[in-house]
């Protein structure tokens, strides 16, 4: 298991290397000038050589991306615009401020967007596709099967105004989404997120629904189940130990990956409730053409992708022992 | 214990499993009666569709309740089994009565250890605790003759080899002693030299325990080392029941007759071709009427007024023999007798 | 043997498969001896059986003399031309000689396509025309297998399983081939069909004379189909010789004991010699040094352990019938002893 984490840790590392040295260059070789905007409407051209220079934009490319990778474990002084500690991950000269701690303060939203949904997700997609599997063919799996259908196919910005329509400015059932830090105020951390929460995890319900329900119905058909039965395991004994054993890797596999993905920030979801997070935050760097903060988003986001890998890998090994690591 | 003896332990009647399908119904078994005594072997043999499987995992009453119709009585030490509760069949299967299937390794849970998976069943059954449970698997380990069974009770299935794997899916099925044994083709997926072992240990076993087996598979060599009566099956029914010896010498079923036909032997004539049954194994969403075997047998039309296409020929049993069989004993022994000379 | 050059001759074929392993970099560790060392030759016209348990290397060899894996080492003539490396180009001209049938008749036709376009297959690839048309060669070839021609436009899966194998059979027949090579071609079907299957392939190796390669686990079987057979273990031939010597006079120890473990439907007053074999086969990734059977082997010394016995015509066998054995068995050692049943005993 160690031997596979320290082999994997360096794979992902080279991964990251690779991607933001691929981002970087196509960024940065764009023919746009960044100090042109950093130097505002009065702009001599010796001011806007300074802040080229300031902002290390005037070296040559390859080296500009040295000067970005050893920042990650050094630092890196901005000279007209500030310092950047390590880890640094570049510097928006349009928010005058390092990018991660831009990433800090918007990663809380994102993560508990991503948190507190996939709790609902899972337990009403696996909860609704184990019943589906177990009532397979009958009434209650076909109307699990083909709501899931239905909401599968909907799409966030249609159903997060409608959702904020109906529960929240006509029934006032549920409060505006807004985002307040759970170590403040946790009762206003949990309303307010709640909408957004119910409205995302609709549509990746269904997704688990139908996973859940066939992977099930795959296990439930195996050989070892039937042996289970004829051994004299009783149906739930058998459905609990052996089916659901073997209908978990892929599960797990999936909400890993699903996960990594989440983490990343849900832009839609984000921007239909105005929430400011990592999604948010990537649209807005790409409008403002904040080159630095949409290449450190664009890191984080592929980090947290890469380690869900890891992660789901290390799972799989544990649940399935056929499995070895290496 | 001589009263019981005598007895039959398992009484199958007149079953029929009947599945319904999208494409019609299913006649999987179609009117099956046989008796097994106890510390027997009863080798069943039959082609793909022959209903020999079905039959077996009716008994244990594993079939889909949503989809089967069970017919007949199936009656184990004087306990009807067919339409009995969930609880009681949960109660005595793995107990008194156990199956081995032929995939041991798509048959063993790949998430539990050897050892978990024998312990389970004698905990269920006897309340046993893990750590009883444990050293009880450990010694049902030791008695299929697998070496190091300490160790070896913590593997999972993949860490064993396919004949190791099918001792330890014996030594599960024997764990509470039953008094019937089920084996589903148990060394069908198994080189020679590994299923000459597993059947020298299942009669080992069957020795010691005095278990009623039912052996099913389409090999009539392995029949002949393990069984003591022999019943064939065609298209859902028995054909021809009898002693192994009764069936193999002496086949009185064309079906059975040409099933011997069929097969090379290692010894005798070379360069002889096979005598092959013409035709392949019915469908049992259609199948043929009358005697299901008569558009595949070569007799057929040597009974007069073509019966064999419309009256299904009964199966009467006499002192354990039989055959379903429209032929006369005359025409039966004129036939096959100048067929084998021939051959 | 006769002067002229065998159909197929296969010197010192080896196939290791490397398995990768290590740390930090992964990097070849170790291998896979699947088929290790391997001599014969097939006549023309002539059945070669090839048998042995699962992981003896009997399939690999098959694949192999298709070309469908690259032998590592060793060579493969056939009628004198050397195939072991050749290339797509270089094989083009011998692919239509040389065909394979396969176990599975489910897995190995596509299902989308028609029977027609399945077993013309092979003449479309290689581009070749018979007179008369594509489609009047596959309706002769329909026929030769015992199937109704008009059925070229159906789709496998309205064929029952022996059906399917006889359709496989057609295919391999569309060229014309000189060399079939058989990997297990009946046992996926029933007792009656295999028959059906067994007598249909006999009838073409002698009506048109074409040599087989008969890979099977069956012994019975390939005595009845193959007039040569090569006994197989753990990826050497442990024993070559015509049928009749083979399995009147087995002189490896591993052989004996292989033809008197097979049931056979039979109720002799006197139950046949038995020798049980204990334990299991060892793994291929690390074979006993030595002769491979000597950990199973009832007659195994020290000799067994350090010398690998070369496969010759030992002392007692009749011209073509080669053994691997420092100690072949003789009919003085018949009765063998009989083994002990439990395995740990012995172990």
């Amino acid at each position: 298991m160690l031997r596979f984490l320290v082999r994997r840790f360096i794979g992902a590392v080279i991964t990251l290397v690779i991607i933001s040295a691929i981002t970087f260059m196509l960024f940065y070789a764009v023919p746009r000038d960044p100090a042109r905007v950093a130097c505002g409407k009065v702009c001599t051209p010796e001011t806007l050589e300074v802040i080229r220079h300031n902002m290390g934009i005037s070296d040559p490319l390859p080296l500009q991306y040295w000067h970005w990778l050893s920042a990650i474990f050094v630092g890196r002084d901005y000279s007209g615009f500030g310092h950047c500690d390590a880890p640094c991950l570049g510097y928006s000269f349009i928010n005058r401020e390092p990018v991660l701690s831009t990433v800090f303060d918007r990663f809380p939203t994102t993560a508990s967007l991503a948190l507190g949904s996939s709790v609902v997700f899972l337990i009403f997609g696996i909860g609704m596709g184990m019943l589906a599997a177990v009532k397979q063919g009958k009434p209650l799996d076909k109307i699990a099967s083909s709501t899931s259908l239905v909401a599968s196919s909907m799409q966030i910005y249609f159903v997060g105004p409608v959702a904020l329509y109906l529960l929240v400015y006509q029934t006032h059932l549920l409060s505006q989404p807004t985002y307040t830090p759970f170590t403040e105020n946790p009762g206003g951390w949990f309303t307010g997120l709640l909408v957004p929460w119910l409205v995302l995890a609709l549509i990746w319900t269904a997704n688990y629904t139908r996973m859940t329900r066939s992977q099930l119905v795959e296990t439930l058909s195996e050989d070892y189940v039937r042996t289970a039965r004829a051994k004299g395991m009783s149906r739930r004994n058998v459905f609990f130990r052996f089916a659901w054993r073997g209908a978990m890797g892929p599960i797990v596999t999936i909400f890993g990956i699903d996960m990594g993905v989440l983490l990343g920030g849900a832009m839609i979801t984000e921007k239909t409730f105005s929430l400011q997070g990592l999604g948010m935050l990537a649209v807005k760097s790409v409008t403002n053409n904040d080159l630095p903060m949409l290449l450190g988003v664009m890191i984080i986001t592929a980090a947290f992708v890469v380690i869900a890998n890891i992660v789901v890998d290390a799972c799989y090994a544990l649940i399935d022992p056929r499995i070895r690591l290496a | 214990m001589t009263s019981t003896d005598s007895q039959p332990f398992l009484s199958i009647k007149d079953l029929k499993v009947h599945f319904s399908t999208e494409d019609g119904v299913v006649k999987a078994v179609d009117g099956l009666s046989f008796d097994l005594v106890r510390g027997k072997t009863l080798g069943i043999v039959g082609e793909s569709g022959s209903g020999k499987s079905v039959t077996n995992l009716t008994i244990l009453g594993l079939h889909n309740p949503d989809n089967t119709k069970v017919e007949g009585s199936i009656e184990l030490d004087g306990e009807e089994l067919n339409g009995a509760s969930e609880k009681t069949l949960e109660k005595l299967r793995g107990n008194k009565m156990a199956m081995i299937f032929q995939d041991a390794l798509a048959s063993l849970s790949p998430y539990h250890t050897i050892g978990t998976q024998i312990g389970e069943v004698y905990r269920k059954h006897t309340g046993a605790s893990k750590q009883e449970a444990r050293a009880r698997a450990i010694e049902m380990l030791r008695r299929v003759g697998i070496p190091q069974p300490d160790s070896r009770v913590d593997n999972y299935p993949h860490e064993f080899s396919g004949g190791m794997r099918q001792r330890a899916m014996i030594a599960m099925a024997l764990v509470c002693d039953p008094e019937l044994l089920i084996a589903d083709e148990p060394t069908t997926a198994l080189d020679v030299t590994v299923q000459a072992q597993i059947m020298d240990l299942l009669k080992d076993l069957q020795q010691e325990f005095g278990t009623a087996i039912i052996f099913i598979t389409h090999d009539l060599g392995v029949i002949a080392d393990i069984a003591d009566d022999v019943l064939v099956m065609y298209g859902g029914r028995c054909v021809e029941r009898g002693t192994k010896s009764e069936v193999l010498r002496t086949p009185q079923h064309p079906y059975t007759y040409g099933l011997l036909g069929s097969m090379p032997s290692l010894e005798g004539p070379l360069d002889v071709p096979l005598n092959p049954i013409p035709g392949s194994p019915p469908s049992l969403l259609n199948p043929p009427s009358g005697c299901r075997f008569h558009p595949r047998c070569a007799f057929a039309d040597k009974v007069e007024g073509g019966r064999c296409a419309k009256e299904r020929p009964l199966l009467e049993i006499v002192d354990g023999r039989g055959n379903a069989c429209h032929l006369t004993e005359e025409q039966r022994r004129e036939f096959l007798d100048t067929a084998a000379r021939a051959h | 043997m006769s002067s002229t050059t065998p159909l197929l001759d296969v010197s010192g074929l080896t196939k290791h498969f490397p398995i990768k392993g290590g740390f930090p970099i992964r990097r070849t560790v170790g291998a896979v001896q699947a088929v290790d060392g391997l001599d014969f030759q097939v006549a023309e016209g002539e059945s070669l059986g090839l048998v042995g348990e699962s992981g003896c290397g009997k399939s690999t060899t098959g694949r192999l003399i298709t070309r469908l894996l690259e032998p590592t080492a060793g060579k493969i003539s056939y009628r004198g031309q050397d195939i072991t490396h050749a290339d797509r180009k270089g094989l083009a001209p011998i692919r239509s000689e040389i065909q394979m049938i396969f176990q599975d008749p489910y897995a190995s036709l596509n299902p989308r396509h028609t029977v027609g376009k399945i077993i013309s297959g092979p003449m479309e690839i290689n581009g070749i025309n018979p007179e008369g048309g594509r489609e009047k060669r596959v309706r002769e070839l329909l026929e030769i297998v015992g199937l109704n021609p008009e059925h070229f436009n159906r789709f496998p899966h309205e064929f029952s399983g022996g059906q399917r194998q006889r359709i496989g059979v057609a295919r391999a027949l569309a060229l014309n081939p000189k060399l079939i090579v058989a990997d297990e071609p009946v046992s996926a079907l029933d007792v009656s069909i295999q028959a059906q299957v067994v007598n249909l392939l006999q009838k073409v190796q002698k009506e048109l004379g074409i040599a087989f390669v008969f890979i099977a686990h069956d012994l019975a079987i390939v005595r009845h189909f193959s007039q040569r057979v090569a006994v197989m273990y753990l990826g050497k031939i442990v024993e070559i010789a015509d049928r009749e010597d083979l399995y009147e006079n087995p002189r490896h120890p591993y052989t004996r004991a292989l033809l008197s473990a097979v049931p056979e439907a039979t109720v002799d007053a006197e139950p046949r010699e038995r020798i049980r074999l204990t334990g299991d086969v060892p793994s291929p990734i690390n074979p006993p040094s030595g002769c491979r059977f000597r950990t199973r082997c009832w007659k195994a010394t020290e000799k067994c352990a350090t010398e690998a016995p070369p496969l010759v015509q030992v002392e007692g066998n009749k011209p073509g019938h080669l053994t691997a054995c420092h100690y072949p068995e003789t009919e003085a050692t018949i009765p063998a002893p009989r083994l002990s049943k439990d395995p740990e005993a012995a172990a």
